[in-house]
């Protein structure tokens, strides 16, 4: 059967050459090479359950009278993208389910990829020849957040309905177009005619997820063909991959991972309520709500928003309201153009122009790993900036002291992380035997009382499973004889 | 892929001896691995079984959260351990072959774009550009369907409300707001008539204290606007000037309107300009007075309302 199969389509495809290859191909054993699988998978989860809400969502701002089982809502006048979406959720079975773990699985997508991405980050992986998926994946992060803001929008909800008042009004923000762009999306003066649920439905369902689908596999293409980086140790050089070979051992345990994605999602989705629509009752342009925060991934956005002094300028007869333009139009214009450029950029500093399939240990480049704590650190401070009415109501201090105190700290903290992380990274760098694992001290009492402390037997393992700390040059300075071995790839001495 | 990255071994993959400093623990007894992946597969095939049941019979999101959870999970932890402790782990070794081509090539390639793209484009300049014209050209006009089609020219829209001079107060059932409807420290959300729930109209009527006709005007802290406001109401714009979100929180003690998004906090006896947080301008007032006992506009808003935008002057 399978010889049979496989005959016939190498006689058409001749795929038993590259296909041999791909079955032995190696995966290196790095629990954090997992987080960009739990992306992976969750985006699984996310068009699964995805294309079950799209069967049951009507996109549709039309008014229509709530006739479900949903008793506080019954006779209530909403659209039929809100009634929809209580529907799915209370008269189609699993459909609660299905939405809350959509809803989760976007959350824990977001999550996976920016955790995934500071691993890439810390350890150096998008160097040579990776700084093309770097770039991919950044995009993938991107393209992310804005199709969560799309699905979040789509229930037409109280909460999510200012969260789009808020996205025009910061369209409206940009200079010369701004009022022109927010027209020609909402089809006229918010909230429009009505056709923004099925214009951001038809993003949110088919446009960025056929580009992520695509980046998808152009990310794991790369992969492939750049083979996968690998930790420093033993028998690891830059011209090999050690690790486990792809069909039997990765293909059982990558599929079992899926299914433990899954599950956990489904868990969080079942048992964890997120976004209780019916609770919120149907969005109307003159009604808000009290402590309301957009999903995680827009927090930094809120954050920025909220501690941004007031500083709109107004001239020559016209108005620059550059309390949002700036913190909602460059600054993330500015974050993704950084990471974009990061590989370019340190490449500035470092003069690195070699090849490199081993990773770094974060410790081994102090201030690459501390200027990547101080940036996430920012990022988190606007993140938590953006609770600063709970957490004034919390801990009983005027809003005030918490907006000044974060439009302080929100710099300060990460100057110290920087500091600190660095000092961290040196005195890691200078202990003895780091990395190794410990021999076991076992220590006895005596009959006289008295303490003594010897090592434990050798066991099995020990030194071996951990890998021996390999110095790292902090600065590769290429000389012109070792820019000129030829194209390929230079082996950096370690 | 090219032939030569092959793996050893190319030999069928043996297991890992049992002695290898790298087996895992669990690994060195194959027996007690694989009771670990048969307890995990029934449980997983359990748990399938109970979502099914649950299905049919009840529609209880928790059970059948925690019913394909466990089926999941187990299924997927039998695997794993499968993987993990019973199929082969090497490590092995894959070398890594430089993909990259010898200069010569590169060489080659650079000269095949630039040698025959010369040639032709340098003999067929006329043909080159044209061709460039015409791809701009439908580069351009292609947007125009893409993008102008997709809603109308703001023209003054931004600049205008519904509430015009004599325009009765309503609320969002469209009821006339009368003069008494508020006590002292009331807040109602209200409209132009024929307008109720319309966005851009709303606007926050407050009742700051109890005054006859005879009484002196509400002290606002703005000048010129002390017949703006009648009997003790005061009407404002209730969309916030930073991002347009309805400012719906009424502190009566400190006498301010918060706006619940980005907590701009706007003074409302000092015409309601913004003391703290994001939002950079004031709300603007809508002036009001009392006709025949029911309160009515006594103009429109002499600015435009909401956040900021390029064409404001």
């Amino acid at each position: 059967m399978i010889d049979q199969s496989v005959r016939w389509l190498d006689d058409r495809l001749g795929i038993a050459k590259g296909g041999r290859t791909m079955l032995d191909k190696i995966f290196p054993d790095h629990w954090s090479f997992m987080l960009g699988e739990i992306a992976l998978y969750s985006f699984v989860v996310l068009i699964a359950t995805g294309v079950f809400l799209s069967l049951y969502y009507i996109p549709s701002a039309h008014e229509v009278v709530y006739h479900g089982s949903y008793l506080p809502l019954r006779g209530q006048r909403v659209s039929e993208a809100y009634s929809s979406t209580v529907g799915l959720s209370f008269d189609v079975k699993s459909g609660l389910l299905i939405r809350q773990t959509h809803h989760w699985a976007a959350d824990v997508f977001l999550g996976s990829i920016a955790v995934h991405m500071a691993r890439i980050f810390f350890t150096g992986a998008f160097r040579k020849p990776r700084e093309l998926n770097w770039i991919v994946g950044v995009t993938m992060l991107m393209l992310g957040i804005v199709n969560g803001f799309l699905g979040y929008s789509l229930p037409d909800d109280l909460v999510s309905g200012t969260g789009i008042r808020i996205a025009y009004s910061i369209i409206e923000s940009v200079p010369l177009v701004g009022s022109y762009l927010g027209f020609f999306l909402f089809g006229g003066n918010y909230p429009g005619n009505g056709i923004i649920i099925p214009r951001f439905f038809l993003l949110h369902v088919l446009i960025l997820p056929v580009i992520i689908g695509g980046l998808i596999a152009v990310h794991l293409g790369l992969l492939v063909k750049q083979k996968h980086t690998q930790f420093p140790g033993k028998g690891k050089t830059e011209d090999n991959v050690v690790g486990t070979p792809m069909f039997p051992t990765f293909i059982a345990k990558t599929t079992g991972f899926m299914f433990m994605t899954s599950a956990v999602l489904l868990l969080l989705g079942g048992l964890a309520q997120i976004n209780p629509i019916w609770q919120f009752g149907q969005y109307e342009p003159y009604q808000i709500s009290y402590a309301v925060q957009p999903d995680w991934y827009m927090g930094w956005l809120d954050g920025a928003l909220r501690i941004m002094p007031s500083w709109e300028w107004v001239g020559w007869g016209h108005t620059l309201p550059l309390e949002v333009f700036l913190p909602a139009v460059v600054f993330p214009g500015l974050t993704f153009g950084f990471f974009w450029g990061w590989p370019h950029i340190e490449k500035r500093f470092t003069k690195d122009v070699a090849t490199h399939n081993l990773l770094d240990r974060p410790r081994d480049r102090p201030k690459r790993t501390a200027f990547g704590a101080a940036m996430l650190m920012f990022y988190f401070m606007l993140f938590a900036a953006s609770s600063t009415d709970v957490m004034a109501n919390f801990f009983n201090v005027s809003l005030n002291v918490v907006l000044w105190t974060f439009r302080v700290i929100v710099f300060v903290i990460p100057i110290i992380t920087y500091f600190v992380t660095y000092q961290i990274c040196n005195e890691m760098r200078a202990a003895e035997g780091i990395g190794k694992r410990k021999r076991a001290m076992v220590v006895s009492r005596s009959d006289t009382g008295a303490y003594s402390t010897v090592t434990a037997e050798p066991r099995p393992g020990d030194d071996a499973h951990e890998l021996d700390a390999i110095p790292v040059p902090t600065y590769i300075n290429l000389t012109p004889e070792e820019l000129e071995t030829g194209p390929g790839v230079r082996r950096v001495m370690r | 892929m090219s032939d030569e990255s092959t793996v050893q071994p190319t030999a069928p993959l043996p297991v890992a001896a049992l002695d290898d400093p790298h087996q895992l623990p669990y690994a060195k007894h194959p027996g007690r691995a694989q009771a670990v992946a048969v307890v995990a597969m029934i449980i997983g095939i359990l748990g399938c079984i109970g979502f099914g049941i649950t299905y049919w019979v009840s529609d209880q999101t928790q059970w059948q959260a925690v019913t394909l959870g466990v089926g999941l999970l187990g299924l997927g932890f039998g695997v794993t351990a499968w993987g993990k402790y019973l199929m082969a782990r090497g490590p092995f070794v894959e070398e890594r072959h430089p993909f990259n081509s010898s200069d010569e090539e590169v060489k080659e390639m650079t000269a095949a774009i630039t040698q025959r793209g010369g040639i032709v484009v340098a003999r067929r300049k006329l043909l080159g550009g044209l061709f460039a014209i015409g791809s701009l050209a439908f580069g351009v006009v292609a947007a125009f369907p893409l993008i102008r089609s997709l809603g109308p020219k703001p023209g003054r829209a931004l600049f205008v409300t519904n509430w015009r001079r004599n325009s009765q107060l309503v609320t969002v059932d469209g009821r006339p707001v009368h003069k008494n409807d508020l006590e002292v420290g009331g807040v109602l959300t209200v409209f132009p008539r024929g307008f109720a729930g319309s966005s851009p109209d709303q606007t926050i009527l407050l009742r700051i204290e109890e005054l006859g006709p005879e009484d002196p005007p509400l002290s606002l802290a703005s000048p010129g606007r002390s017949d703006w406001t009648a009997l003790g109401y005061v009407a404002y714009s209730k969309m916030c000037t930073h991002l347009g979100c309805p400012v719906g929180l009424y502190q009566e003690q400190t006498v301010e309107l918060v706006c619940p998004c980005h907590q701009s906090i706007f003074n409302v006896l000092a015409g309601a300009v913004p003391e703290f947080g994001p939002a950079p301008r004031p709300l603007p007032q809508l002036p009001i007075k009392v006709q025949n006992g029911f309160l009515v506009a006594q103009d429109g808003y002499n600015q435009p309302i909401g956040p900021g935008f390029w064409e404001r002057p």
